[in-house]
């Protein structure tokens, strides 16, 4: 643990990835929801690259399709048509058990309401990944500890989600979402519950991430400065893409 | 996988003891009243079993015939055919029987010392007491110069000897039956009930010739008690008395038996049969509460599963196969039954010893019993587990992350 107490992402038997540089290449993504006889076009044919190490905030008013874009984007949820290649890999066609299996493995999710099992403590909360991919528990606790000293929580490991602040219940969030190294950190509102002083460092602590450890992140969020945190911003309107920039 | 999933129910159920612990209690009940059930079952047919027993599987009683009186039937025993002479031919001309006796019963008031006793006054032959084992507690037992002698001697036992002479000895007082005085040479034996529920204790014995000419006043006996050497060669020792009694009573090969024969270990068959039918009715109203206690289980989880929707997305979220899901609910009920199966098994243990120490009532508490009732338990978890996991296994992950 060098500089400034920031501890560094654990390196221990770090599987050998492919470091593609692409990590989401997205291609004439349609959605079409059947609401009895009406269809309703969700997503009207999207087109995204992200890279790795990008920090990227979705934006757009709702019903533009961006809540919709985030559920594919995250393996819950089918496109009716267009590709979509996670790390190379086409995931739109893969069956739910293999969803899950990416899910565990290249994503990790961060909710609006945190998210995590009540009564149950922030490392078993961490470990909860690890359960589903067969990792032996000593290994587990191991890596769970070191993820929440990443994010800012050593010491408070064995507290119940109830007896932590919503700030110090995200960062187990992000913690949860770091642990099984993902290609991709989905971010949906991670501030909506949070004050302006808690989402700062909530954010801060998404910018250092990315910044020093290199992990590709893509955020939800309808607030501009939120989206400032971000290095791209991709606005959603109506189903399509309406504004990709690049800050700076 | 499945060590995982056993965890994640035991830390899932202690989070919410009580309910556990209530959904447990159908259950703890259903196995609980199935083991207590049978073992009641299982301990009166052992009684009935082991009381024939006591009374001779080896036995055969020869009762006179029916026959019809202007059209009227008497019931068994109704015919006068069988005499005194046929117990002895019986015993002397077939090989494996080692022991006949007529037997003459009739309640009569009996007069000794300062007080009376209303009992059955039995004639029977000094061979009854072999065939039936009785033991003598007192002086001696009939002999056959009391039966060749008509001679007026009789054996009391313990409920009349209680009854008429107290504390005393009776040996050598006289009682009176039917103002005839009989000197008592012996007391009986305690034997307490029999399987019919009489007391066999309330018994006078005196010498069957004595009872037919002097007390009775018949010529013809109403049964014949026979031994056999073993119980297995009852049957043979059937046929053979069969064809003696035929012969000697001179019946045509077209006419009917005059007397019929009972086979005690059938009686005894008979009585088990039934104890083994009021087992099964008393083990199956209890499986009924087992299963109300797998509909409760089947409740419970619907409302853990809807309870738990935010958790189930979470789980899934983060790389939960709907087979993980499905597994950790039935693996949930399933420890919850096999918990409430395991409590129910010291219930139902317990509760049986409490019947059988408070009200004296036999009980068997059979292992094979134990270990299906647990089994079973078992089953109705994962059974009635299965579709409240199914629901959970099937949910949408998108929606049950919304949940609220």
């Amino acid at each position: 643990m060098e500089n400034s107490g920031a501890a560094q992402f654990p390196k221990h038997d770090e599987p050998s990835r492919e470091p593609t540089a692409q990590v989401i290449r997205i291609r004439d993504l349609r959605k079409v929801y059947k609401m009895g006889d009406i269809e309703v076009e969700a997503l009207r044919g999207i087109n995204v690259d992200i890279e790795r190490a990008e920090f990227v905030a979705v934006m757009g008013a709702s019903g533009s399709g961006k809540s919709t874009f985030m559920n594919i984007l995250g393996c819950l949820d089918r496109p009716t048509a267009g590709a979509y290649f996670l790390e190379g890999e086409d995931v739109s066609t893969l069956s739910p058990d293999e969803w899950a299996h990416i899910r565990n493995q290249k994503i990790g999710f961060v909710f609006q309401g945190f998210n995590l099992l009540s009564r149950t403590s922030a490392v078993e909360n961490v470990e909860l990944p690890m359960m589903y991919n067969g990792m032996q528990s000593r290994e587990r606790r191991a890596r769970a500890r070191d993820v929440l000293t990443l994010v800012g929580l050593e010491g408070r490991q064995h507290h119940m989600p109830n007896q932590l602040s919503g700030g110090q219940q995200q960062r187990v969030a992000v913690a949860r979402a770091l642990v099984n190294r993902p290609a991709l950190i989905l971010a949906d509102e991670p501030t909506g519950n949070l004050d302006s002083k808690t989402s700062g460092e909530i954010m801060e602590l998404f910018q250092n991430l990315n910044a020093r450890e290199g992990i590709t992140i893509v955020l939800v969020t309808h607030e501009a400065d939120i989206a400032d945190y971000a290095k791209r911003r991709i606005v959603f309107r109506d189903g399509l893409v309406v504004s990709d920039e690049r800050k700076g | 996988m499945l060590l995982m999933a056993f965890r994640i129910a035991l830390r899932a159920l202690a989070r919410n003891k009580l309910r556990s612990f209530l959904t447990m209690l159908g259950i703890i009940i259903g196995v609980g009243a199935v083991i207590t059930m049978v073992a009641i079952g299982e301990g009166a047919k052992a009684l009935v079993r082991q009381q024939i027993a006591s009374l001779g599987t080896n036995l055969l009683v020869i009762l006179p015939g029916t026959m019809t009186l202007g059209g009227a039937r008497t019931g068994s025993g109704g015919r006068q055919s069988l005499s005194d002479s046929d117990a002895r031919a019986i015993m002397n001309e077939i090989p494996v029987v080692t022991g006949a006796s007529p037997v003459l019963r009739q309640t009569q008031q009996v007069i000794g010392g300062e007080q009376n006793w209303q009992t059955s006054v039995q004639g029977v032959a000094p061979e009854y007491q072999q065939i039936r084992d009785w033991k003598i507690d007192n002086g001696r037992f009939l002999s056959q110069a009391d039966v060749e002698s008509t001679v007026k001697v009789a054996l009391i036992g313990q409920t009349v000897a209680y009854n008429l002479f107290g504390d005393e000895d009776p040996i050598d007082n006289v009682i009176r039956i039917k103002k005839i005085p009989f000197r008592i040479v012996g007391v009986l034996g305690a034997k307490g009930q029999s399987g019919m529920g009489n007391d066999q204790d309330d018994v006078v014995m005196v010498p069957y010739t004595t009872m037919m000419k002097l007390v009775m006043g018949v010529t013809y006996i109403q049964q014949i008690i026979v031994a056999a050497r073993s119980a297995d060669l009852t049957d043979g020792a059937k046929n053979q008395i069969t064809l003696l009694l035929r012969e000697r009573h001179k019946l045509r090969p077209d006419m009917d038996d005059d007397f019929m024969i009972r086979n005690l270990s059938d009686i005894a068959e008979a009585a088990s049969n039934s104890a083994t039918v009021m087992a099964v009715l008393l083990g199956s109203i209890a499986s009924v509460s087992l299963l109300v206690g797998g509909i409760g289980i089947m409740n419970i989880m619907l409302v853990s599963v809807t309870e738990r929707t935010r958790e189930i997305g979470i789980r899934m979220a983060v790389g939960a196969r709907s087979r993980d899901i499905l597994l950790q609910f039935i693996v949930e009920a399933l420890v919850m039954a096999a918990i409430g199966g395991a409590l129910g098994i010291v219930i139902g243990i317990a509760s049986s010893d409490i019947i059988n120490r408070w009200m004296e009532w036999p009980v068997l508490v059979r292992p094979d019993i134990v270990a299906i009732a647990f089994a079973v338990s078992g089953g109705v978890g994962v059974f009635f587990g299965f579709y409240p996991a199914q629901k959970a296994a099937h949910l949408d992950p998108i929606d049950a992350l919304r949940y609220e």
